[in-house]
């Protein structure tokens, strides 16, 4: 019996592709974010939202990422900013070659930010690098104050978190303090909107803020 | 399921390092997992016992050691258990804490009856 000693991490390849992204992503002088949530979370709303508040601010695109179907992207299409389906045609998350191929369909060096958008898992896209510069964690107040303890490495990974759905609490049984108290713990220097990408309550300040950061 | 995906990479580092190791069958690998990933063993093993069939590594069985979270106040210096998942230091309350040990996802060794 011979053991032989390998000491290689396992996503190294996918690692390389994310590293070769960000590369590209830097040298283009644009930035990346990634939108992380469980399904129906409203990352869709939220990017209508914020797009609508952006596209004269700022030279945006999106990547929508899906299992099944292009109607995210026909959506984000409807405000007007250029976006890219990937169909990732069952598997559960993004990875940094899914996003390598999709970047010669855009003008990288005439843009400020591209914003991908993941597949709806809470859990998948975690685990692999696409070579953006910010994680994004939405979290509806309807899907419960426990959910940054249950998947706590996106909670800590995620550079900004958004409370979205907040128009619903006076209905439901979530504390939105535990929420945050949870995620300070995880993240310390996350910064954090409460907002309704439905009424449009705290979106501007969250819009602000995506600009700053970008102009940064 | 990404751990199928998880499982693909993993066997193609294998696969690779026997074949520069000039090995032709790889009894065991370790692996280390980290308490603070999103990677279930039981289907990391599951999914691996799937696409092994046919590969020098078809005889394999896959040895997961968990690695706990844990890390150091990089302003006290105190060596912190993260079991809890608390970012900050207990003892001077700093958030400048430095994970050590518990986010890795890491083939430490092949296992093979030659040589």
């Amino acid at each position: 019996m011979a053991e032989l000693e390998v000491s290689r991490p396992i996503l190294e390849a996918n690692d390389r592709l994310a590293q070769a992204n960000r590369q590209c992503f830097k040298d283009a002088g644009v930035k990346v974010i990634n939108i992380i949530s469980s399904p129906g979370a409203g990352k869709t709303t939220l990017l209508e939202q914020t797009l609508t508040r952006l596209k004269d601010r700022l030279r945006l695109a999106v990547v929508e990422g899906d299992v099944q179907t292009t109607e995210d992207a026909q959506r984000v299409a409807a405000v007007g900013v250029k976006a890219v389906q990937i169909e990732t045609r069952g598997a559960c998350h993004l990875d940094g070659g899914m996003i390598a191929r999709v970047l010669p369909a855009f003008d990288l060096n005439n843009l400020d930010l591209l914003i991908v958008e993941n597949v709806g898992n809470l859990v998948c896209p975690v685990e692999f690098d696409l070579g953006e510069d910010l994680k994004v964690a939405v979290l509806s107040v309807t899907e419960g104050d426990d959910k940054p303890s249950k998947y706590p490495v996106l909670f800590r990974e995620a550079g900004v978190l958004l409370v979205n759905k907040i128009d619903l609490l006076p209905y439901i049984d979530c504390d939105i303090e535990r929420i945050h108290a949870t995620c300070r713990q995880l993240n310390p220097s996350q910064v954090a909107f409460d907002l309704s990408c439905r009424t449009g309550q705290g979106v501007d300040a969250w819009a602000d803020w995506l600009e700053a950061w970008v102009k940064a | 399921m990404h751990e199928l995906s998880i499982a693909q990479s993993l066997l193609d580092i294998v696969v690779e390092e026997a074949i520069r190791h000039g090995v032709s069958k790889v009894r065991r690998v370790g692996v280390r997992v980290g308490a603070f990933t999103n990677v279930v063993p039981d289907s990391l093993s599951f999914c691996f016992d799937l696409i092994k069939e046919g590969t020098v590594a078809e005889g394999a069985e896959l040895k997961l050691t968990p690695v706990p979270l844990a890390g150091l106040c990089q302003d006290c210096g105190a060596e912190l258990d993260m079991s809890e998942a608390v970012f900050s230091c207990p003892q001077c309350q700093s958030a400048n804490v430095k994970v050590t040990q518990g986010q890795e996802l890491l083939i430490d060794y092949i296992e093979t009856d030659e040589g």
